[in-house]
C-alpha cells in the first residue's frame, strides 16, 4: 500500500504517455493531456519518461501517503497542501508516511499531474497504464478508498535517499484496489506485477537538492492567448462567414467537453455545400465539424478514425495549452502554417529535452 | 497515392476518395509493407477505407532541416514502390461469426425486412450469403466495419440512436455492416447478436477481426446462443 485516495476530485485517473501500436484495432492512445507536464513531473522525482502518474481535473484529489516517497505536481496551478503546509508545483517534495496531500483547489488551469517516485504500479493494458475512460481500457477513474502502489520506474540515482530497494510482497500487488476491507476487487484484471517497492531511507540519507522548474514556459494562466491553428483539409469547404469566424470569433470550451474532445461553443459554422466523406485517421488537435456546426477539438482519448469534415489542426506546441482551458474559458484561433507549427513543435521539443536533461543531472548527482 | 501531413506527427497516405474494395486492399497492402519494414519512430498505423494514417515521432524523423514528414514520405514512397510490383493476391483469414438473428437479439430485423421489401428469412439468407472484408477497425476498440453488404439491405441509421447497444450486436449502418464489440451507444439497425467476444484488451491477440480479414455470418438459434462456450472462440 502506498497511496490512498481520500477524495478523487472531479476526475482523477492514472495516465502515462499513452498506448501505442494498437490503433489498427481501433484502440486509441489515451495518456496524459498535458504531456510536457507529465514528463517534467516524472523527471523531478527521478522517474523514467514512461512512468504512470495521476492526472487530476479542475478539482483535484485528496490523498494520503501510506509510505514515504518523493512527489512532484506539474501542470495546473494548485493551492496544494501537504497536511497544513502549502507546497508549490514544479519541484520535488519529500513526503512522509501518514501525510495527506490536498489538491482540491485549482487556482488556474484544468489539469495537473501528480508524479510519485517510481510511478504508480497499475496493471498495464496493451502496453500502457493509461485509463482510456471512453474506450473502457485500462484502469477506471479513481474513487474514494482506492489504493495505488508505487512502482519501480526510476532512472536510478542512489544519492537521493531512495536507493534502498526491497522486494515487494508478491501476488496481490497489481494496481488499483478498491478500499473496502475484504473486497480486494481490481479495476482491471492483470498479471501480478512483481512490484519493487521503494523504501523511504533514513532522514540523513536524504540529500535532497532542490530543483525548481521555471514553469512559465510550461504553464500559462492567461486564457486569452490565441492558439495556433492550421487550416484543415476541409477548411475551404466552409462558407465565407464561417471561414472568417473560425479565425476571428471567440469560442468557449463547452461544459460537455472531456478527454475525448473539447467542444467549442461560439458561432455556428457551416459548410458551403455538404461533403461526402470517407472515415480516415484523425489525431490530437484535429478540429472536426459535426452537422450541428459546433466544432470539436480532438484530445487524448479520441477515436482512431473520424468521418466529419476536418476544418483545422491545432499546432502541437499548443495542445497542452488548450488542455489547460476549463469549461467556460475562451478559445481564439490565429492561423499558422504547417511550417510554423513544425518549427514551434521543434523548439518546444528541444527546450523540453534540455530541461529534462538538466533535471536528471541534478537528480542523479 | 497522395500524402497529407495531419499536423506535425501524423501522415495520411491516401489511395482514393471513395469506399471500394480495390482501394481498401491497397491500403491494407501498404499497411502490411510498412509494418514489416519496422521503420523507426512509427507509433501507429491507422488503415481506413481509402487512406493509411501513419503516426510518427517527430524527433526521430527530424534532421533539423526538412520537415520530419517529408523525410518520412521519402522512405514510404520507396517502400511502397518496391512493394507494388510483388503485391500478389494473398489468402486472408476467413472468420465465421455465428449470429442469432431477430427476436430479443435483433430488434430491427423486421424493420430492415420491411425497408427492403423482403421477408425476415430472406434478410438473414442475404446477410449470410456474402463473404465480407474487414475494411477498418474504428469508432471503438475492435469495432469492425465490413465491406460487401448486399445493396438490397442498405438502410440508413436510426433517427434516434440507442444509448445502449448490447455487446456482440450485428447491425447495418447505411451500406455497411458491423459488430458492436461491447455495449456502446449506436444508431445502426440491429439484425442479431453473436456470442463471440470481439475484443479483449487483456488477451494476447485482443481483437477477433483485423483489417483485411474475410468474414462470413452463419445463423444460430437462441438456444445455441445461450449455450455458446463463454470463452467465445470462433465457430
Amino acid at each position: 500500500m502506498s497511496l490512498r485516495i481520500v477524495k478523487p476530485g472531479l476526475l482523477s485517473s492514472v495516465q502515462d504517455r499513452g498506448r501505442r501500436g494498437h490503433a489498427a484495432l481501433g484502440v486509441g492512445h489515451a495518456g496524459a493531456i498535458d504531456l510536457p507536464s507529465l514528463a517534467i513531473a516524472n523527471a523531478l522525482v527521478g522517474n523514467t519518461a514512461g512512468a504512470a502518474a495521476l492526472e487530476m481535473t479542475v478539482v483535484g484529489a485528496v490523498c494520503r501517503f501510506e509510505r514515504a516517497t518523493r512527489i512532484a505536481l506539474c501542470g495546473a496551478e494548485i493551492d496544494a497542501r501537504l497536511d497544513a503546509r502549502t507546497i508549490g508545483g514544479w519541484q520535488a517534495i519529500d513526503v512522509q508516511a501518514g501525510q495527506t496531500l490536498d489538491c482540491t483547489r485549482f487556482v488556474h488551469g484544468a489539469r495537473a499531474c501528480l508524479a510519485v517516485r517510481g510511478g504508480f504500479a497499475v496493471a498495464r493494458a496493451l502496453g500502457s497504464a493509461s485509463a482510456d475512460l471512453n474506450a473502457g481500457i485500462g484502469p477506471r477513474a479513481l474513487a474514494a478508498g482506492d489504493r495505488l502502489d508505487f512502482g519501480d520506474a526510476t532512472t536510478g540515482g542512489a544519492s537521493d535517499g531512495f536507493g534502498e530497494v526491497e522486494r515487494g510482497h508478491s501476488s496481490d500487488h497489481r494496481g488499483i484496489r478498491s478500499g473496502r476491507a475484504g473486497d480486494p476487487r481490481e479495476v482491471q484484471g492483470g498479471r501480478a506485477s512483481d512490484t519493487w517497492e521503494v523504501q523511504g531511507g533514513r532522514a540523513s540519507d536524504r540529500r535532497h537538492i532542490p530543483f525548481l522548474v521555471d514553469s512559465r514556459r510550461w504553464f500559462d494562466a492567461d486564457v486569452e492567448v490565441p492558439l495556433r491553428l492550421m487550416r484543415g483539409r476541409h477548411h475551404d469547404a466552409l462558407d465565407a462567414a464561417s471561414r472568417r469566424a473560425l479565425f476571428g470569433a471567440p469560442f468557449r470550451v463547452a461544459r460537455d467537453s472531456n478527454r475525448v474532445g473539447l467542444r467549442l461553443e461560439g458561432p455556428v459554422l457551416h459548410l458551403a455545400q455538404p461533403l461526402e466523406l470517407v472515415s480516415e485517421a484523425v489525431t490530437d488537435g484535429s478540429l472536426q465539424l459535426p452537422p450541428g456546426g459546433q466544432p470539436i477539438m480532438l484530445m487524448a482519448e479520441h477515436p482512431t478514425t473520424g468521418g466529419y469534415p476536418r476544418i483545422g489542426q491545432l499546432a502541437a506546441a499548443d495542445l497542452a495549452r488548450l488542455g489547460q482551458r476549463r469549461p467556460g474559458d475562451p478559445v481564439r484561433f490565429v492561423e499558422c502554417s504547417l511550417d510554423e507549427a513544425i518549427a514551434a513543435e521543434r523548439r518546444q521539443r528541444i527546450e523540453l529535452d534540455l530541461l529534462l536533461t538538466a533535471i536528471r543531472e541534478r537528480v542523479h548527482r | 497515392m497522395e500524402f497529407e501531413p495531419l499536423g506535425e506527427s501524423m501522415l495520411l497516405v491516401r489511395f482514393g476518395d471513395a469506399i471500394d474494395v480495390d482501394t481498401t486492399q491497397r491500403v491494407h497492402a501498404a499497411a502490411k509493407v510498412l509494418r514489416a519494414a519496422a521503420l523507426p519512430g512509427l507509433h501507429d498505423l491507422v488503415p481506413a477505407y481509402a487512406s493509411l494514417g501513419v503516426a510518427f515521432d517527430a524527433s526521430t524523423w527530424d534532421d533539423g532541416r526538412k520537415p520530419p514528414w517529408c523525410n518520412l514520405v521519402v522512405r514510404i514512397e520507396a517502400l511502397l514502390e518496391r512493394a507494388a510490383t510483388d503485391a500478389g493476391a494473398e489468402a486472408a483469414a476467413c472468420i465465421t461469426i455465428p449470429v442469432c438473428y431477430g427476436g430479443a437479439h435483433g430488434a430491427d430485423l423486421a424493420a430492415v425486412a420491411a425497408h427492403a421489401g423482403i421477408t425476415i428469412d430472406e434478410v438473414v439468407a442475404r446477410h449470410c450469403a456474402v463473404v465480407y472484408r474487414v475494411a477498418l477497425l474504428g469508432f471503438a476498440p475492435g469495432f469492425a466495419y465490413l465491406l460487401g453488404l448486399d445493396p438490397l439491405l442498405h438502410m440508413p441509421r436510426r433517427a434516434e440512436p440507442r444509448l445502449r447497444v448490447p455487446a456482440g450486436s450485428v447491425a447495418i449502418g447505411g451500406a455497411q455492416t458491423g459488430i458492436y464489440p461491447r455495449e456502446l451507444p449506436g444508431g445502426w439497425q440491429l439484425l442479431g447478436r453473436t456470442p463471440l467476444h470481439l475484443f479483449d484488451a487483456s488477451a494476447a491477440s485482443p481483437a477477433l477481426l483485423a483489417p483485411g480479414d474475410r468474414v462470413r455470418f452463419v445463423a444460430i438459434d437462441a438456444a445455441r446462443f445461450d449455450t455458446w462456450p463463454r470463452s467465445g472462440g470462433a465457430a
